[in-house]
């Protein structure tokens, strides 16, 4: 199926690239030094960072004579596109596993771009503070297992509230989602119940409750259900302004996600850890302020797929873009990496050029302005 | 709208002018027209043969489609046969992540979606055609009829919405509270009102096949010829008994082929289901429970499956469904054929 339809998207891509480059670039070029002639990206996948890669590709088009075409297909859609070297460059909110790249016979290298947090929201008119929910209690309600909501369990985290002996009425992503997974991940971190069972994934078997389809679906059954409660990818939740849990962290502290609160979560992960592997996750991360359910999100690049220059425009591109898209991000509702992540993603980023080229690379390591 | 539905192809008109192309003269009645015409295609004008060649490719073009799309499928989906065939048409756990794909949940729902939208839509269709045909003044029918045809042009997403924001809300406060208190009885109307259900999924789907199964019966209602009416009154016949009686058993092959096609269109609605049914792997016992189709499984799962197997088990479910829509389709043939020889041994 999909080697029927890439040609023609490709070639569609390709069509459009060219029109509007033939109107912009008179009046562009003379931004930053031309070193060539237009370069043209093509890059697929996750569909939670594509409204701020599309103003980041705007940006830098505007900026450069570098063009990237962007197609928010879906995680899955990306890394099966970078395997198949269709595309330049993928987009993924669910890293590859070892296999999956040991089985691609060639890296492949995680790069992170934004932070993504999944929110929990709830529908209880009653109460008059957001309610505090720690991750077994959730995990145990969305296993099932808590059903009513003046559970002792919920009652012993929100002392001060009286809480409605009503059915607690679950509402899940039903379509495979990188929110899913986050949430999974962080479910199987904190619940040996939840890892034995559903586990980790963009699609699970959910125990209990029903599946709406999208971030829409979910907050709509929320909203209208009194009583239910659902994850929801967090700027959408902001964007709706929609109640949110505060989520107690492995400091103990109650916390929002909002976005200081997201942004200690990559903060607070061990350094080493991400120096040694971009993928590395931040669930129930450590630091006292972090908000628990945080994830990066990434940009997949195969450097013996797409050769060195390539390469060396993308690696271009995201220097760019994690020193200055950072405001971009933010005005969208995204949360930017903190400095000291995206110091150590830009460090790594140097490294970054296809195994065949590496030998010589040392003695030419040419970039692209 | 032009509903012009395979099954109804050979329709029973007896009446129609014969056509003027299969005159006694002509040498064989299955021969293609232009050899008809003049009976000596191979040496018939050039401009002739040309636009035999052309039509005969564009016959053979939605075939060929068919067989390339059934191969690609198969090729596609022959890992999940051979790993887990039987998993996939028995099994009743989808667990992605631990690779265990039963598809027998899904494929229950789909047919009992199907079925349900079917058993409601079919008498209001019916009704309407009827009305729009038999009964209403000449001043009303071809608003009626438009109106009717009109639901058709809504996109099925909208449905989705609709029946999202106000029937699934709808059917949670009211309808169902009050099945379960007078019909609670039955296994069928029990459990947790939620809303998206098995019910919302059927209501849903009977609104969006009505024009389907209306239109048509109201074509195959004009096509009964006056004589059969004029006959049946002349007798002494009611309105009610020439409707009951001597439009409605003439008209009746065409009246099954209109229901399945209804019936083809419930199993493979996708956008506006998934919205409502609620998404659950799991057979439902009751009209209240969540369900799955399986044209929703392939929706929601498709864009994010990144295993060979799960893609692999997810074609294996579009082949399924081709599957079963062609047993709907060829059991709809047979109906109206056996239909038709019935009437022809009375």
């Amino acid at each position: 199926m999909r080697g029927t339809h890439w040609p023609i998207a490709v070639a569609l891509l390709a069509t459009l690239a060219a029109c509007r480059g033939a109107g912009e670039r008179a009046g562009s070029t003379d931004s930053l030094p031309p070193s060539g002639t237009r370069v043209d990206l093509t890059g697929a996948g996750a569909t939670f960072p594509y409204p701020l890669y599309s103003r980041w590709f705007n940006e830098y088009a505007t900026k450069t004579n570098v063009r990237i075409n962007y197609q928010s297909i879906g995680s899955g859609g990306g890394i099966r596109q970078v395997l198949a070297r269709t595309v330049d460059f993928g987009a993924t909110d669910v890293p590859m596993s070892d296999a999956e790249i040991a089985a691609s016979g060639m890296p492949i290298e995680h790069v992170p771009t934004v932070l993504g947090a999944v929110a929990i929201t709830y529908n209880l008119p009653t109460l008059k503070r957001p309610l505090n929910l720690a991750g077994d209690v959730i995990a145990d309600i969305f296993l099932g297992r808590i059903t009513k909501w003046n559970d002792p369990r919920i009652a012993a985290l929100n002392p001060t509230e009286s809480l409605p002996d009503s059915d607690i009425l679950v509402v899940h992503r039903a379509d495979g989602s990188g929110t899913s997974y986050i949430f999974s991940d962080y479910l199987a971190e904190v619940s040996p119940a939840w890892a034995a069972g559903p586990g980790r994934g963009k699609d699970v078997l959910w125990p209990a409750g029903i599946g709406g389809k999208g971030n829409e679906g979910v907050a709509g059954q929320v909203k209208q259900m009194v009583g239910a409660i659902g994850y929801l990818e967090v700027v959408y939740a902001r964007q709706n302004r929609l109640p949110t849990v505060h989520i107690r962290n492995r400091a103990g502290r109650f916390v929002a996600p909002m976005p200081f609160e997201v942004a200690s979560a990559a903060t607070s992960v061990d350094g080493d850890t991400v120096k040694r592997d971009l993928r590395a996750s931040l669930v129930n991360a450590p630091s006292p302020h972090a908000y628990p359910i945080v994830s990066f999100t990434w940009m997949l690049i195969a450097p013996d797929a797409i050769g060195r220059v390539k390469t060396q425009q993308l690696v271009e591109f995201l220097r760019w873009a994690l020193a200055d898209g950072g405001d971009m991000a933010s005005a969208l509702g995204y949360v930017a990496l903190p400095t000291e992540t995206s110091a150590r993603v830009l460090a790594r980023l140097d490294a970054l050029t296809p195994s065949a080229a590496r030998d010589s690379a040392s003695a030419a390591p040419k970039r692209v302005p | 709208m032009s509903v012009t539905p395979a099954v109804l192809a050979p329709k029973n008109t007896p009446q129609s002018p014969p056509s003027p192309l299969s005159s006694p003269s002509s040498p064989s009645e299955d021969a293609p027209a232009w050899v008809r015409t003049n009976g000596r295609a191979a040496s018939g004008p050039l401009s002739d043969r040309v636009y035999g060649a052309v039509i005969t490719a564009c016959a053979l073009f939605i075939p060929l489609l068919l067989v390339l799309l059934a191969i690609v499928i198969v090729r596609a989906a022959w890992p999940a046969v051979q790993s887990s065939g039987g998993d996939l048409l028995f099994g009743r756990t989808w667990d992605v992540a631990h690779g265990k794909y039963g598809a027998l949940p899904a494929m229950v729902g789909t047919l009992l979606s199907s079925l349900l939208a079917l058993i409601i839509a079919t008498p209001l269709a019916l009704g309407v055609a009827i009305f729009s045909s038999e009964l209403a003044p000449q001043r009303l029918r071809a608003p009626v009829a438009f109106l009717v045809d009109l639901l058709a042009a809504i996109p099925s997403v909208v449905y989705g919405l609709w029946g999202l924001v106000v029937l699934v809300p709808l059917l949670r406060r009211y309808v169902m509270p009050l099945l379960e208190g007078t019909l609670g009885a039955l296994p069928l109307f029990r459990g947790p009102a939620y809303g998206p259900s098995l019910l919302a999924a059927g209501l849903v789907l009977a609104i969006m096949i009505l024009p389907y199964i209306a239109s048509v019966a109201r074509e195959v209602l004009a096509a009964v010829p006056r004589a059969q009416r004029e006959a049946a009154l002349a007798l002494g016949a009611t309105r009610f008994e020439v409707i009951r009686d001597a439009v409605l058993p003439y008209a009746r092959s065409g009246l099954v082929g209109g229901v399945m096609l209804g019936l083809g269109r419930a199993l493979g609605e996708t956008m506006a289901v998934t919205m409502v049914i609620g998404n659950r792997h799991a057979i439902p016992s009751s009209l209240f429970d969540p369900a799955y189709t399986m044209a929703s499984l392939l929706a929601n799962e498709f864009g994010e499956a990144s295993s060979d197997s799960h893609l692999a088990a997810l074609m294996a479910v579009a082949g399924l469904l081709l599957v079963i829509t062609l047993i709907v389709n060829v059991l709809a043939r047979w109906l109206v054929w056996r239909v038709r020889r019935l009437e022809g041994a009375q």
